[in-house]
Formats: structure tokens, C-alpha cells, sequence
């Protein structure tokens, strides 16, 4: 398999804090990789270094093969390559749910406004929010802001999508709308890095599960392994925690 | 106060009195505007993330700091002094001879602007950082951010402020009277110094200058809620975007109810 973004012994170091320990580890074309572990052993801190979001303190991130922390990569074209999306949702408060969707498409791939608008409308559909075209952020349920910043990330077409925990904000009755879309882009093909707390998506959905604990990436597998035949003691104990609480 | 000679010096002095509001007007509507711009300007450079090296970074050290002294020097100082300083020292110093409704225009302008920046810088510090991670994470530069996202709401949460800068522009003018502008109060002490009438004369002032500042505060209230937008939104029943009769209708009452 082709592999898309390989992360080679990355490490950032917030003032004395150092919160990713040489992390090593990659995604590949077509994967659906998961990433668990317990509050702030540094998944979103993982994603944003990814993104560039934040600055890596040292390490690689190879994307087909090429340094992106190079000072020659041009990061704003390496960002449009992925999708993010956020915990918070983020949409663009004074834009409405169609905008959201165009404006990076015309502003930064430099699409027609026509062009934009059909890819939005295409990408709307496939999240279901295609009647809400005209509605403002503030007018939506967070499952439906989430599914529309889920639109927006895919109507730049990129080649991986980037998810921060996307449920952990949303109240538990629209978990599920969202989760349902996610499983279809999984099916769909694409490739995805998810970091979520749903053990129930990461086990039915992953193709491979990455636990982190304290900065770094204790134990990877397929689901089957992580979840049924964990090596690590960690990995058991915070499966077990979380399998509790649920 | 007798209200005949409020009438009798209407009658004979109204074209003063208009010329005076109409400088007035000219002065703060220019000048905010421009302050406007300026403080927009500042605003942005003053919220560019440090680059961590190099070059760029003593550039915009630099200019910060310079932004800071003319801030800091404008809001504290009074304007009438300002006008003092900068229409005589102009000439003195530089030989420029300016008329005195530039030297308003500029003098006002200069001042809002340093006002402005720091509401600008407000309103863009106020704006959740998710906003600005959104944007970068799609590919936009800072400048494409600061136009497509941040700005609009920003201008939208500190247009109250500014409102009020315009306000306080509308009245602060009169103190430009020191440099000979011919704005309203100027034009009050040439009637008052005529009829002998002073109460009667800056009464009708005072009344103009309520007017202007009321008409102003009510034409900002308008705009807030143009920007807001509808409160309600059409669902679209169909992927062609035709509209039903019911929704056009709906439409139509929801535009006039935002009237
Ligand atoms: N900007 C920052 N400055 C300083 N410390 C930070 C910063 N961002 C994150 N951290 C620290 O880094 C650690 C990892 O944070 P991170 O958000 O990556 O955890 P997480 O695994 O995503 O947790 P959660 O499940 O709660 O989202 C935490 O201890 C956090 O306090
Ligand atoms: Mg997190």
C-alpha cells in the first residue's frame, strides 16, 4: 500500500512540557486509522502537528514522500491536500451553510463560483444537509453544524480527512447522524484519521488502531488485536476504564 | 428664551447655520471613515502572529512599536490641542499652508484612527480562535482569514463603537473652531456675535447637534440589523432550488418582516 503521510520521530514540546515523544507511525491510501487514549496524552496535538496548525519540534512528516517541514514546501497547498475536522465544528459564522462550503474552493483552489457551488451541493448530499443551503451556523443543531463542516473539508476534495474527536461536543442524541456519515466515507474509500472516543466506530469501522498514552503511540493493530488481545497493560487498563463507563 | 427671536434669528441666519451643520457633517463622516480605514489597517498588522525568526520578525517588531507611539500619543492628548499643533506646526516647520477644513478632515481623522485600532484589535482578539484554525486548515493566507472570516465579524461586533466614535466625532468637531473651521459652533459664535442673542443662538445649535447625532445613531441601529441577516431560514425541498409558491411567500413576509 501507498502510504500518504508517514510521521517520523516527532516530538513538540510545549515551554517544558513535552506532549508527543518520538512518534513514529503512518496512514496509507485507502485506510481508515483510529486513534484512542485517554485525555491528554497528545492526539489533537498528533492532528494539528500534521496540519501544521502546530509547529513540530523535531521529526519528520512526509506527505507522498516529500518533508513538509521543509521551508520550501509551501504549507498552504499541503493543507488543502486535508480535510480537517474539528471538535468545536468551526464553521464560518458570518458565512451560510452553501458559502461555508464554496469559499475555501473559490478563495484558495480559485474554482468558479459554478463550479464551487456544484461540488458543495454534491458534497452537502452526501452529508444530508442539502436543504439547509441558506441557513446561518448559529441556526443549526451541532450535529447538523458538524455534518455541514464535514461537507466543507470534502468539498476541497482532499486526499485525507483529518477528524478530532467530531462527536465529543455534540449532545448523544446526534452522535449517531454523524457517526452514520462517517462510516459511509469509510466505505466510500477514503482515507481517514480519526481521533475519537467511540470504541464502537473505532472497532467496526478501523482498519488499524493506534492507543497513545503520555505522548506516545503505545500499541498499534487491527481492531481485533487492540481491543481483543491487548499485549499492554495500559492499553487493558484504559480499555477497561472506558468500556465501563459506556 | 422667547421664542420669536428664536424664529426671527432662524429666519435670517438659517444659511449659516446649514453651511455650519453641513461642515460639521462633512468633518465626521470623512473622518471617521478614514479613521475607519487606518484603525482596520492597524488592527491587522497589530494581530499578525510573530514569526519565530529572522527578518520579518524585527520588520514587525518595528512597526508595532511605532503603532504603539501614535496610538498612545493621539488618545492621550486632546484634539483641540492636536489641532494647534499640527496646523501651526505645519506651517512654521514645513511651510505647507493647509486650509483649515483639510487640516479637520486630517486632524480628525489621525485621532479616530488611533481610537480605532484598538477597537479593531478588540474586536479581532474576540473572535474564537476555531475561526482562524478553520481557515488556515482550508489553505487560507492570513490576509484571505482576516477578509473572508475574521474581519466581517469583527466589524459586525465593534460597529456599536464605532458608531459611537461617530457620534463623539459629530460633537468633538467644534473644537476645530481654534484653527477657524467653519463648521457649526464656528458659524453659532459668528451669529451670536451678531445679534448679541447667545442663549437663543446655541439653543437652536444644541437642537441641530441633536439631530445630526439622533439620525446618525438610528442609521447605525438599521445597518446592525441588515448585517444580522434574517433570523429564520428557507429549507429547500427539492435539489433544484425551485421554489414552491408557499415558500416564496414565506420568503417575502420574512424580508418584510426584517424591515
Ligand atoms: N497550546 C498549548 N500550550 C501548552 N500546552 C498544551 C497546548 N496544547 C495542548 N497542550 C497540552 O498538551 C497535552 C496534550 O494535549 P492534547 O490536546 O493533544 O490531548 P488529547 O489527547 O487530544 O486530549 P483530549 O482527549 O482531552 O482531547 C495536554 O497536557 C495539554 O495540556
Ligand atoms: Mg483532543
Amino acid at each position: 500500500m501507498k502510504k500518504i503521510i508517514e510521521v517520523q520521530h516527532l516530538s513538540k514540546i510545549f515551554g517544558e512540557h513535552e506532549v508527543l515523544k518520538d512518534i513514529d507511525f503512518s496512514v496509507s491510501k485507502g485506510e481508515v486509522v483510529c486513534i484512542i487514549g485517554s485525555s491528554g496524552s497528545g492526539k489533537s496535538t498528533l492532528l494539528r502537528c500534521i496540519n501544521l496548525l502546530e509547529k513540530p519540534s523535531g521529526g519528520q512528516i512526509l506527505y507522498n514522500g516529500e518533508n513538509i517541514l521543509d521551508d520550501k514546501h509551501d504549507t498552504r497547498t499541503y493543507r488543502t491536500k486535508l480535510g480537517m475536522v474539528f471538535q468545536q465544528f468551526n464553521l464560518f459564522n458570518n458565512h451560510d451553510v452553501l458559502s461555508n462550503c464554496m469559499i475555501g474552493q473559490v478563495k484558495v483552489l480559485k474554482r468558479s463560483k459554478a463550479e464551487a457551488r456544484e461540488v458543495a451541493m454534491k458534497y452537502l448530499k452526501v452529508v444530508g444537509m442539502e436543504q439547509f443551503i441558506n441557513a446561518k451556523p448559529r441556526q443549526l443543531s451541532g450535529g447538523q453544524k458538524q455534518r455541514v463542516a464535514i461537507a466543507r473539508a470534502l468539498s476541497m476534495e482532499p486526499d485525507v480527512m483529518l477528524f478530532d474527536e467530531p462527536t465529543s461536543a455534540l449532545d448523544p442524541e446526534m452522535v449517531g447522524e454523524v457517526l452514520k456519515v462517517m462510516r459511509e466515507l469509510a466505505e466510500s474509500g477514503l482515507t481517514m484519521l480519526v481521533v475519537t472516543h467511540e470504541m464502537g466506530f473505532a472497532r467496526e469501522v478501523a482498519d488499524r488502531v493506534v492507543f497513545m498514552d503520555k505522548g506516545v503511540i503505545a500499541e498499534e493493530g487491527t481492531p481485533e488485536q487492540i481491543f481483543n488481545n491487548p499485549t499492554q497493560e495500559r492499553t487493558r487498563e484504559f480499555l477497561k476504564r472506558t468500556l465501563q463507563q459506556n | 428664551m422667547e421664542l420669536n427671536v428664536i424664529i426671527k434669528t432662524i429666519s435670517k441666519y438659517w444659511p449659516m447655520f446649514i453651511r455650519g451643520a453641513g461642515v460639521t457633517l462633512v468633518i465626521s463622516i470623512i473622518g471617521t471613515i478614514i479613521g475607519f480605514i487606518i484603525g482596520l489597517i492597524i488592527g491587522v498588522i497589530r494581530t499578525i502572529p510573530m514569526p519565530e525568526k529572522g527578518f520579518k520578525r524585527i520588520l514587525l517588531k518595528i512597526v508595532n512599536a511605532t503603532l504603539a507611539v501614535y496610538i498612545e500619543v493621539f488618545r492621550g492628548t486632546p484634539m483641540i490641542v492636536q489641532a494647534m499643533v499640527i496646523y501651526y506646526g505645519s506651517k512654521q516647520a514645513f511651510n505647507i499652508d493647509m486650509t483649515p477644513l483639510f487640516a479637520g478632515i486630517f486632524i480628525v481623522s489621525i485621532n479616530t484612527g488611533a481610537y480605532m485600532a484598538e477597537i479593531v484589535r478588540g474586536g479581532i482578539v474576540s473572535i474564537d480562535k476555531g475561526q482562524f484554525e478553520a481557515a488556515y486548515a482550508i489553505g487560507m493566507s492570513h490576509v484571505q482569514t482576516m477578509v473572508n472570516v475574521v474581519l466581517p465579524q469583527a466589524i459586525r461586533n465593534i460597529l456599536p463603537a464605532i458608531g459611537n466614535e461617530f457620534v463623539i466625532n459629530i460633537k468633538d468637531t467644534s473644537v476645530l473652531n481654534v484653527i477657524s473651521v467653519t463648521e457649526l459652533f464656528f458659524q453659532t459664535k459668528s451669529v451670536a456675535g451678531n445679534n448679541f442673542k447667545y442663549f437663543e443662538t446655541f439653543f437652536i445649535a444644541s437642537a441641530i447637534y441633536l439631530v445630526m447625532t439622533f439620525t446618525v445613531t438610528r442609521i447605525l441601529r438599521f445597518i446592525e440589523r441588515k448585517m444580522d441577516g434574517p433570523e429564520n431560514y428557507i429549507i429547500y425541498a427539492n435539489q433544484m432550488q425551485v421554489e414552491t409558491p408557499e415558500d416564496a411567500l414565506r420568503r417575502e413576509q420574512l424580508m418584510k418582516g426584517n424591515k
